[in-house]
Parts: structure tokens; C-alpha cells; sequence
């Protein structure tokens, strides 16, 4: 009996792999399983080896991993490319049709079950991943009527035939399948969840629904891999509550008309990757100048340039920290699961809105597009806080004078007034200019006005909530672990590795990057014999900003991966090993 | 409340255009127009781009938003978006508009959201000393261009013709009047207006001067039978006076973008109550189950 299992489905491009994925997925939620998904899948439309990896667990699972139980292939490509991940035990299940042949190393059993032909029998070839899915219940021991309710909710309006047929495919590749195993031992029979409901989505769908809950209304944005999810999920609903999404020519455009709708009062995001974000940068700068409160959404990939489109990475950083020409106050959050990318995307508006500046909210490709289960959200956990927006302004005696939206005051935050509001024009620019908006270049107002915009943020670390993520079990560690958005879950595991053998190792996840919470990380940095920080990039752009705000550079080390794939546990695990026994880690 | 006046709309700022720029009677303009068609000085929102005529959003005592270099229009249409109660209107120059701000200007066209667009073209680059414009005629010579601008000028009323703006007019900055009517008539039309106004440059532009407008210009009202519904005639009568006409050229009742959106409230959504209903959320998370 199994607590966790880890299966994956792979073939062309384009020939039903995600919805396989997907209605197993479902599926195993359903029944109550913790999974976490991670797609590998090419930039273009059809063909193309593409994989599904999904981990079923009776436990949460924050993380991919790098083995394998159970391959269902729809051809050879998939074999060769995956059957190294499979161990002792391991299971394949593949086409018939395509005669697979299981490579001479290979540890796992191949089973040949003819997925296309019983997939006719029933109906069309289409129905191929019905009868993989059966095999796969057979496989785990377990029965195929929870994927019922979801064929039903697939075809139903396609009529019950359509339902039947689907149903009776799916039965035919179980038993097909439990002939094939026989009586051999059941290694990988699954031991049963919990039964509990819980929300199953990508990190994406997380982030949107947070907007959505914070009170956003419109959504001006570009299309862009792997942020477009946010988009398509905002033009579904924003129409509900009066809003919508517009597609614009560019993202020079949805980062300025998202300035525009916020100047106006109403909450407004925009959403791209790193390309998008480049384009953007001027427009973030604007509002910096301008106060105006801003949300925009960095799905990190693969890049420079065009980079890698559809694959891991998280080599943004200093773009979103540093990438405006001039001083502005920003702040950058990096959620690391799906339910922080919901509570943390509502909370970035209110940041928005009392710091009146703009908030980067930092996910990456793993994060935005690995599917995990999630606790299902809670409405009340989220408030709705405006800042200084004042409703009434009293009429002024020097009829002249403008409104001080730019008043200096202590905290550096002003009042705001939207648009429309009697009494309350004022100017605004992104020149620098007085407390009324107005331009100047008096050297005096420069000063105060800058200083009134950068001291908004003094008090944001120590009101943010939780911004480093901390789960140190020692007061004195071996070597502190350092990630930030998707590593969390690989790192929780390597760490829970090297605990077995001893090893005391703490873990810090940073979840606000700027303004960097130096008080809350460095009590773990100074306990700490050595710190390896584990990032997606080249440079080590975490460990640069940690060695800049702590110090303490010479036990900072980097354990960095930038080949398109997200870390999995082993090689956190191996990449602290090796520190720890030869203080220098070359990984 | 006694109705607005243009005074009303005066900021006693002085800009800092040169003795003799076209954009002083288009800032009088404006402020005559939107007195004109009963706004008071809190429903207009002035949102303008990067340059000499850019400015113009901190000399009229209204709402104003002077943004980045080309992007008056996204800016503008994030505004009119989020409040379709205030009149949003866009100001910049031939360089903001139809250099680096052109992608945005042909797309807000496609667009028809009702807003109006004043371009003062005075054909050069002012603000950074004489450069060559899009507008620039060819043989232009300025710093950038020493032997002549090598490149053809953009005919902006031809473009907005072809990217489908609702209401398309040109104007000449001296005559006032004329150029006030315009740009009310801006104002009132239901969708995008773009108003093109040559707005000589006294400093850069030795060519295309106020003398040469005089004797250039032919005014739509002189021409006999023009019908300013008729894009074909728009579009002719445009290419027989190389662009050289004033007035109205085209105008088209198509429902603007905010009232062919589904869904989007009647209501101004800056004045919405932000928080989801419960019972609304919930069906969201069922959805993921």
C-alpha cells in the first residue's frame, strides 16, 4: 500500500494529453488526494513530445519530483524521453498500436494495452485516454466509477450515449489492464484519502480569483505564455460584477490604461512575463512619480529575450526590483503556493491602494501553471482597504489653488481624490512637481517630494504580513535553505531528506523581496553555519539582494538551475550535501 | 449653480510655450468648448502626452494627467473605463501621436471608446529643438534631417479614416471659433474623436508657418455638396487637397466600445461597492472542486 504515487501521461502535442491529465487529475481530487501537476509542453500548437506529471499523495505535496511509478504512453518518444524516471516497480502502460518496445535498462514493467483499438470498439480513437485512465485504476487498485460525475459534467450536453461510450471505453482499459497485471503483487495500490473537498487549480486561477476577490474591475492586458491564464479567467467573470477585461495592442498600452483606471478609482491589473514586463517598466516608473496604485503580475519564464517560453525559471528579479529608470518606491511580493497567490494577489491592492505606488506581484511558470491542491478559500480572510481616498473636499478660499494631492506629510502618504470629485482638481505628472501636481524644478520641493515618496514604504516590512515564510526547527542549523515563489515545496522535502541523516537544516521563503525584510531573515542567517540560496537563474539574483541587505557573504552560496526545469527535491538535497561536506557547492 | 464659463477653466498658470505657438488658442479652445456644452471644471478629465503641447494638462483648470511620451490614449481610455461619467479628453503633439504614440492612436480608433483626441501638429519636434516629425513634410530640413527629411509625411485623417474612427475633423489653431465648434462637436459625438489641429511652431518650423496655412488650407464648408458622411468622399477629397482641408471630415454613429461591451456596468465602476457577494464566491471555488 502506497501513500503517494506519482504518474504522468505523455505523447504529440495536440492529442489529448492535457484532457488525460486533466480527468485523472480531477478525478483523484475528488476522491480526496493532495496532487501537484506540472506540464512539460513546447511552445507551438501541435506536436511535440509533451508530458503530464502529477503527483497523487494522501499528504500535501508542494513540489515535482524527479521519479516516476506509473507512465501511460501514447508513444515511443514518451518512453525514451521518460522511462529513466521510473524505478523497481515502476509501471508502463502504452499503446499497443505503435508496437512499444521497453529500452534494454529499463527497471519497469511494460504493459501494451491497445488504447486505440478498444478506444474504437466503443466509439472513436478520441476515446483513447478514457481507456488509459481505466488501465490506470487498474493499476492502483482502485475503482473507476469516481471519473462518473466528471465524464458526465465533459459530455453531458453531447447526450448519454456519448457518456455511455466514454464509461464503457474507460471499463474496457481497467479490465484489459487487470488481466494484463494478473496476480502480481500490488505495489501500487493506493491507500484511500480522506474524502475531503478541496480546490484543485493552477496558481494562475489563484491569482485572478484574488483580484477578483480584492474588488478588481478591469483588466487591460496582452497575451503572453504563462500569464495569459489570468486574463482568460478575468473575461470569464469580470462581466459579473460590471467590469471587464480589454485586449490591448500592447503591453506598453495595458500597464498605461491600468494606470489610467486606477488614477480613476477603480482597481486595475495587468498581467505579462518577463518580455512584457520589459516593455512596462516606463509605465511602472509613471506610477511610482505619479502615487497612482498599481497591481501588475510577473509570471517569471524562461528568459533573456524571448528566451524559454514555456519553462521554469525565476530570473526577473532584479528587473522588478530595479527595473525603472529613477527612484520610486515599489514593492515586490512573491507568493510560493497557490493559496498564498490568492490571499497575497487581494492583499497587493490594498498595498496598492494605501501606498499608492506599484505592486509587483512575482510568480513564476511553476507556480502559475503547476495545478495543486488547495484548502478552499476563505472571503472573510479578506478585507478591503482604500488608503487615504477622500470622498469630500472642503472648497478652497484662493480659488487658484489646487488640491495638495501631493501633500507632504509625515508617513509621506497623501490624500487622494479621484477624479469627478467637487473640489478636488489637482494635477498630476510625471515630472517632478509640488504638492498640487504642478511642475517645478525647485531644488528644495525636489528634496521633500522625494523623500515624502521613498519614506511611504518605512513601515511596510513590519506591517506585511509574514514576509519571510520561516520553518526553522533549530536555534543553531547546519545550513539554512533560501527560495522564494515555486521552490518551497522541493525545498521542504530535501530539508525533511537531510533531517533523517542528522543534518540541522532550516528553511526561509521570501515573500516579500522589496523593500528585502532584512530584520525578519537575518536572526536565521546568523544562526546558520551556511546558507545556500536555491533559485532558478544564472546569477544568483537572490543571493546578490541577501549578500546586499545581510552581509554575512562569505556562508551565502548559491545552488542554481536555469535549464528549463523546476528544482525537484533530490537535487536540493544534493546540492546541500555537497555544501555541507565540501563548503563550496559546483552543481 | 449658475453654468460654467471658460474663465472657469483658466488656472492663471502661465505656459511655457513660446510668444506666437499655435497651442495658446488651442488651450482657449478647449476651455471655451468644454464651457460651451455645459461641463463644469470637475467633469473633465485632461489627459495628455509628452512635449511642447503636452503641457497643456497643467494649464486648464480641470482634472489633469500628464503621462509618459505617446501613451495619452491608453491613459485616457484606462480613465473613461473606470469612469465613463467624466468627459475624458486626450491632448498631444504630431510626435506623440503619430511617432512613438501611432500603434496606440490607430488602435483607439479601432476602439471608439467616447473620447476626443486634440492633436496640436505643428510638423517638428519642439520641446528637444527641432527634429524632424512624422508629419514632417519631405525636403524638411531640421538638425536630425540635414539634407531633407527622406521619409514621406503621415497623413493623420487618412489613417483615421482607414482605422475606423468614428468622428474624424481637422482645424487650424487661429481660427478659434471654428476650432471650438469642432471640438465640442468632439465632445458631444458618441465614440472616438480624433481633431487634428496645425498648431504652427514659431521656432522650428520655418515652412509651415501661419502665412503658409492661410494660403494652403480649404475650408469643408467652401466646398459645395461635401457630405461629411460619406467616406469615400471623405477620403477623395482629402487626397485632392493633400490633406489641406478644415472642418468635420467624417462622422459615424456607431455605438461606442463602452456600450457594446457585455456586461460592463451602466454605473461608473469607480463608484461601485467593491466587496463580492458570499454566496458569488463560493460558486467561483466550486468551480475548482
Amino acid at each position: 500500500m502506497r501513500e503517494e504515487i506519482i504518474w504522468k501521461v505523455g505523447g504529440q502535442q495536440g492529442e489529448g494529453i492535457e484532457s488525460t491529465g486533466e480527468i485523472f487529475s480531477v478525478g483523484m481530487n475528488r476522491l480526496g488526494y493532495h496532487l501537484y501537476g506540472y506540464r512539460h509542453f513546447s511552445s507551438r500548437i501541435k506536436g511535440g513530445h509533451t508530458n503530464n506529471k502529477v503527483r497523487v499523495s494522501t499528504e500535501k505535496v508542494n513540489a515535482v519530483s524527479e521519479e516516476l511509478d506509473i507512465l501511460v504512453a501514447f508513444d515511443q518518444e514518451s518512453i525514451d524521453v521518460n522511462y529513466h524516471e521510473l524505478s523497481e516497480g515502476g509501471v508502463i502502460i502504452a499503446d499497443a498500436k505503435f508496437k512499444p518496445e521497453n529500452p534494454a535498462d529499463s527497471k519497469a514493467d511494460l504493459h501494451a494495452v491497445p488504447f486505440t483499438e478498444i478506444a474504437k470498439e466503443h466509439g472513436t480513437a478520441l476515446m483513447k485516454n478514457m481507456v488509459a485512465i481505466g488501465a490506470t485504476c487498474a493499476v492502483l487498485r482502485m475503482e473507476v466509477e469516481v471519473f462518473t460525475s466528471i465524464i458526465q459534467e465533459i459530455f453531458g450536453r453531447k447526450g448519454e450515449d456519448m457518456v455511455e461510450k466514454n464509461m464503457q471505453a474507460m471499463q474496457a482499459g481497467f479490465h484489459y489492464m487487470k488481466d494484463s497485471l494478473g496476480n502480481e503483487e500490488e505495489s501500487l495500490s493506493l491507500a484511500a484519502a480522506d474524502g475531503e473537498k478541496r480546490m484543485y487549480m493552477i496558481g494562475n486561477d489563484a491569482i485572478a480569483l484574488g483580484a477578483l476577490a480584492a474588488g478588481v474591475r478591469m483588466m487591460p492586458a496582452y497575451p503572453i505564455t504563462p500569464a495569459s491564464d489570468i486574463m482568460e479567467y478575468l473575461i470569464k467573470k469580470l462581466p459579473d460584477v460590471g467590469g471587464t477585461v480589454i485586449q490591448t495592442e500592447d503591453e506598453i498600452a495595458a500597464c498605461s490604461m491600468a494606470i489610467g483606471s486606477n488614477y480613476a478609482g477603480v482597481r486595475s491589473l495587468t498581467a505579462s512575463a518577463g518580455p512584457g514586463l520589459s516593455l512596462m517598466m516606463e509605465a511602472i516608473g509613471l506610477a511610482g512619480m505619479t502615487e497612482t496604485p498599481l497591481v501588475v503580475v510577473d509570471t517569471q519564464r524562461g528568459g533573456p529575450s524571448t528566451g524559454l517560453p514555456t519553462k521554469q525559471e525565476q530570473s526577473d528579479l532584479m528587473q522588478m526590483i530595479y527595473g525603472t529608470h529613477g527612484d520610486i518606491p515599489k514593492v515586490v511580493m512573491a507568493p510560493s503556493t497557490a493559496d498564498e497567490a490568492f490571499y497575497d494577489a487581494a492583499e497587493s491592492f490594498n498595498i496598492a491602494d494605501e501606498y499608492q505606488c506599484p505592486v509587483i506581484l512575482l510568480s513564476d511558470l511553476q507556480l502559475s501553471l503547476s495545478k495543486q491542491t488547495v484548502e478552499p478559500f476563505d472571503l472573510t480572510q479578506v478585507d478591503i482597504r482604500r488608503g487615504k481616498v477622500l470622498d469630500e473636499v472642503k472648497e478652497r478660499e484662493d480659488k487658484n489653488a489646487y488640491f495638495k494631492r501631493y501633500q507632504v506629510t509625515e508617513d509621506g502618504i497623501s490624500p487622494r481624490v479621484l477624479p469627478g470629485t467637487k473640489n478636488g482638481i489637482h494635477h498630476v505628472t510625471g515630472l517632478e512637481h509640488n504638492e498640487e501636481g504642478r511642475p517645478t524644478e525647485a531644488t528644495q520641493n525636489r528634496k521633500d517630494q522625494m523623500e515624502k515618496r521613498m519614506r511611504k514604504l518605512d513601515r511596510l516590512v513590519e506591517r506585511f504580513p509574514n514576509p519571510v515564510a520561516v520553518n526553522a526547527p533549530h536555534e543553531e542549523s547546519d545550513l539554512l535553505l533560501v527560495g522564494f515563489n515555486a521552490t518551497r515545496g522541493a525545498i521542504e522535502e530535501a530539508m525533511a531528506e537531510l533531517e533523517k541523516e542528522g543534518i540541522k537544516a532550516n528553511h526561509a521563503h521570501i515573500r516579500l523581496i522589496h523593500p528585502f525584510p532584512t530584520e525578519q531573515l537575518k536572526p536565521y542567517v546568523d544562526a546558520a553555519k551556511q546558507v545556500l540560496v536555491v533559485e532558478n537563474n544564472a546569477t544568483g539574483q537572490l543571493a546578490n539582494i541577501i549578500k546586499m541587505n545581510v552581509g554575512q557573504i562569505d556562508k551565502i552560496h548559491s545552488h542554481l538551475k536555469f535549464d528549463g526545469d523546476p528544482f525537484y527535491p533530490e537535487e536540493i538535497y544534493q546540492g546541500s550535501k555537497e555544501l555541507l561536506e565540501h563548503e563550496s557547492i559546483h552543481i | 449653480m449658475s453654468p460654467s464659463t471658460f474663465k472657469d477653466f483658466r488656472n492663471n498658470v502661465k505656459p511655457n510655450w513660446c510668444p506666437g505657438c499655435g497651442d495658446f488658442s488651442v488651450q482657449s479652445a478647449i476651455q471655451r468648448a468644454a464651457a460651451n456644452v455645459g461641463l463644469t471644471p470637475e467633469d473633465l478629465a485632461l489627459v495628455s502626452g509628452i512635449g511642447c503641447s503636452g503641457r497643456i494638462s497643467g494649464y486648464i483648470n480641470s482634472y489633469g494627467f500628464h503621462g509618459t511620451h505617446g501613451r495619452a490614449l491608453p491613459i485616457a481610455q484606462g480613465v473613461k473605463m473606470a469612469n465613463r461619467d467624466l468627459t475624458v479628453v486626450a491632448a498631444g503633439g504630431d510626435g506623440d501621436g503619430f511617432a512613438i504614440g501611432i500603434g496606440h492612436t490607430i488602435h483607439a480608433m479601432r476602439r471608439n471608446m467616447d473620447i476626443t483626441y486634440i492633436v496640436m501638429d505643428n510638423q517638428v519636434y519642439g520641446l528637444t529643438k527641432g527634429q524632424t516629425s512624422p508629419r514632417s513634410d519631405d525636403g524638411f530640413v531640421t538638425s536630425s534631417t540635414p539634407d531633407g527629411s527622406i521619409e514621406q509625411a503621415l497623413p493623420p485623417m487618412e489613417t483615421a479614416l482607414m482605422s475606423g474612427a468614428t468622428f474624424v475633423a481637422q482645424s487650424f489653431s487661429t481660427e478659434i471659433k471654428e476650432l471650438t465648434a469642432t471640438i465640442e462637436a468632439g465632445i458631444q459625438h458618441k465614440g472616438f474623436s480624433i481633431i487634428n489641429v496645425f498648431s504652427p511652431c514659431v521656432t522650428y518650423n520655418k515652412v509651415n508657418t501661419y502665412d503658409w496655412f492661410k494660403e494652403n488650407l480649404t475650408k469643408l464648408s467652401d466646398i459645395e455638396g461635401y457630405d461629411n458622411t460619406n467616406r469615400t468622399q471623405a477620403m477623395t477629397t482629402l487626397m485632392e487637397h493633400n490633406s489641406l482641408v478644415t472642418g468635420i471630415i467624417y462622422q459615424e454613429d456607431r455605438p461606442a466600445y463602452e456600450d457594446m461591451v457585455k456586461g460592463y456596468d451602466e454605473k461608473p465602476l469607480a463608484h461601485q461597492d467593491l466587496a463580492l457577494d458570499p454566496d458569488y464566491f463560493e460558486s467561483l471555488v466550486g468551480e475548482f472542486m
